[in-house]
């Protein structure tokens, strides 16, 4: 009875327990993210060798959905090269934007396509996605990093 | 729980009036409908659904035009809308009600027309930090333009207009003071008789944004003394797109057009124009003619309800809904004005409003999120936004229930 069908145990556990949320001091990527709608801001950072990501965190604040759906995606992305990483998004993004039957190999992430039928909330979900294309796509120097307002971060709002 | 006849006054029959309002009757995500969302647009009962119909079916045509019998049946019809409108506010003429597609439009008509004639560079206009952005952002742009300054009667912890400020901020250059009548993110019911007299004490104009006030009280002009005073029919129960501006006929004498078009003129030739009379001179083109017969039915359903029981049960209502919220862990009421009307804003410690709604949602309850139009006010108490409940006299004690313990169930799912 507490709990509800979209805001199930994990969108719940996720966005009172974050996984992964934390500043990362040797990124080579990262990110900010800003949704006007619920005033989510999110910054994320990833950390990769070669073409693979071997690490990836956020901070930020927002609301259930996109603290969700950031922690689930930070998890996801560990060990996946850049190109695997975008086909998740594309695969991500269709699942909650249109009507095609819910992937089984979604993992975790499958507690996210209850939020099709909220187009308004649909922004939340994807915030830390569309942050991580951004990510992916910008190139950032290792040790300018710490120094944070040296590297101008691409913004990305989902509006 | 308690029923809504043990709140109501004796004279208003809530069962019997839910059944004017179709929309109500409804499931949604499986659970009956509580509608807690009238702030932003009210319901509509079926006289206002029936008047706009029948406008479509049996007398449409174009209004102020043609000879024929259909419309001097719709020119009858819009016009009956005005004629009413009169009684409604007690203004003093037809000549003093612009019909307007809202409350937006009828401020951007003033700022524009009376605006540009008479806020000259340096000069001041004072609005509040209760504001809608409809009531902020045309005086910005006319200060931009004109080099005015614009200033902001603060307010404090409980949303109440601090007064003493306003009268500090007065001065010889205040051309014009535009206040909201009732808060939309709160609530609160300024004192706008106090004001305007002050205002008027320093020779400056009032205009009062009435678009959350009219739903829940009666408005009479002349005793407010107000300038200009606009009003949005969709929030009173009548369709979209169409409100009014009420002015004092000489202050809209003096002004110039704010459109220009069909309807607006006397003569045109293709050097010159001679402008209409009041109040056609600021109605340039077709307007919304269904619309503004469905207000007049508004205006009717509206009076015949009686807008002084629809007050006294909302504050009962409003009381009771306090008292339901206060009880639920880690929720505060934002907005705890001395006078409210039926507006219950709030937020609850580290749940995203958002949530909220969408969880509310699930349940068939209708609540905004948000912003709700007024960022300076989410400023002033230092949130993003929060979750409002805004009520009309068409809900009950039993829907209140219903919204506590969804927020019960709310406060429990997230701790």
């Amino acid at each position: 009875m507490i709990l509800d069908d979209l805001y199930g145990e994990v969108i719940i556990d996720h966005s009172k327990r974050p996984r992964n949320c934390r500043p990362m001091a040797d990124a080579n990527h990262r990110a900010d993210g800003h949704n006007q709608l619920c005033g989510d801001k999110l910054r994320l950072y990833l950390k990769l060798e070669g073409d693979r990501v071997t690490d990836a965190s956020f901070e930020g604040s927002g609301c259930a959905i996109s603290t969700a759906a950031a922690s689930l995606m930070t998890e996801s992305l560990k060990g996946k090269t850049k190109e695997e990483s975008l086909t998740l998004l594309d695969v991500f993004h269709e699942q909650l934007t249109t009507d095609t039957p819910v992937r089984r190999d979604l993992g975790k992430l499958v507690v996210f396509c209850g939020v099709r039928d909220y187009p308004a909330r649909v922004k939340c979900a994807t915030l830390a996605w569309h942050t991580l294309k951004s990510a992916l796509v910008t190139q950032r120097v290792t040790t300018d990093i710490v120094t944070t307002e040296l590297v101008p971060t691409e913004m990305v709002t989902t509006e | 729980m308690i029923a809504a006849d043990r709140l109501a006054p004796a004279s208003l029959d809530i069962t019997k009036i839910r059944e004017d309002f179709p929309v109500l009757r409804q499931s949604v995500r499986g659970k009956s409908l509580v509608y807690l969302d009238s702030a932003p647009t009210a319901q509509k009962p079926y006289a206002v659904i029936d008047a706009v119909r029948r406008f479509h079916e049996v007398d449409c045509a174009n209004i102020h035009r043609g000879v024929h019998e259909l419309s001097q049946r719709s020119t009858a019809a819009y016009e009956k809308t005005r004629s009413t409108a009169v009684r409604y506010f007690n203004a003093s003429s037809e000549s003093e009600l612009i019909f307007v597609r809202g409350t937006t439009e009828a401020i951007n008509l003033v700022a524009h027309s009376w605006g540009r004639m008479n806020v000259k560079s340096g000069d001041e206009i004072i609005i509040s930090a209760l504001e809608h952005h409809s009531n902020i952002v045309p005086w910005q742009m006319l200060c931009e333009e004109q080099g005015a300054v614009l200033r902001f009667i603060p307010i404090d912890d409980r949303g109440d207009l601090i007064l003493e400020a306003y009268d500090k901020l007065l001065n010889a250059r205040t051309r014009m003071v535009a206040v909201s009548h009732v808060s939309n993110a709160l609530g609160t019911i300024n004192p706008v008789r106090p004001i305007i007299e002050m205002a008027h004490a320093m020779g400056a104009l009032v205009l009062i944004d009435g678009a959350q006030a009219v739903p829940h009280m009666s408005v009479d002009v002349r005793a407010l003394d107000a300038d200009f005073y606009a009003f949005s029919g969709h929030k009173l129960f009548g369709p979209t797109g169409v409100g009014m501006l009420y002015g004092k006929a000489e202050l809209l004498e003096s002004m110039r057009p704010y459109q220009g078009g069909g309807d607006m003129i006397k003569t045109v030739t293709l050097e010159k124009t001679t402008y209409n009379d009041l109040p056609y001179k600021f109605e340039a083109g077709t307007p919304n003619i269904a619309g503004g017969i469905g207000l007049g039915a508004a205006f009717d359903y509206v009076s015949d309800v009686g807008l002084d029981a629809v007050a006294a049960y909302e504050n009962e209502l409003l009381v009771y809904g306090t008292e339901l919220l206060e009880q639920i862990p880690g929720l505060r009421i934002i907005g705890t004005a001395r006078e409210k009307a039926s507006v219950l804003s709030f937020v609850m410690e580290g749940i995203h409003p958002h949530d909220i709604g969408t969880v509310l949602d699930r349940m068939g309850i209708a609540v905004r999120t948000g912003h709700h139009c007024a960022q300076p006010v989410m400023d002033r108490f230092g949130i993003p936004a929060t979750t409002r409940a805004s009520l009309a006299f068409y809900n009950t004690p039993a829907e209140l229930d219903r919204l506590a313990a969804g927020l019960q169930k709310i406060a429990e799912m997230f701790a």
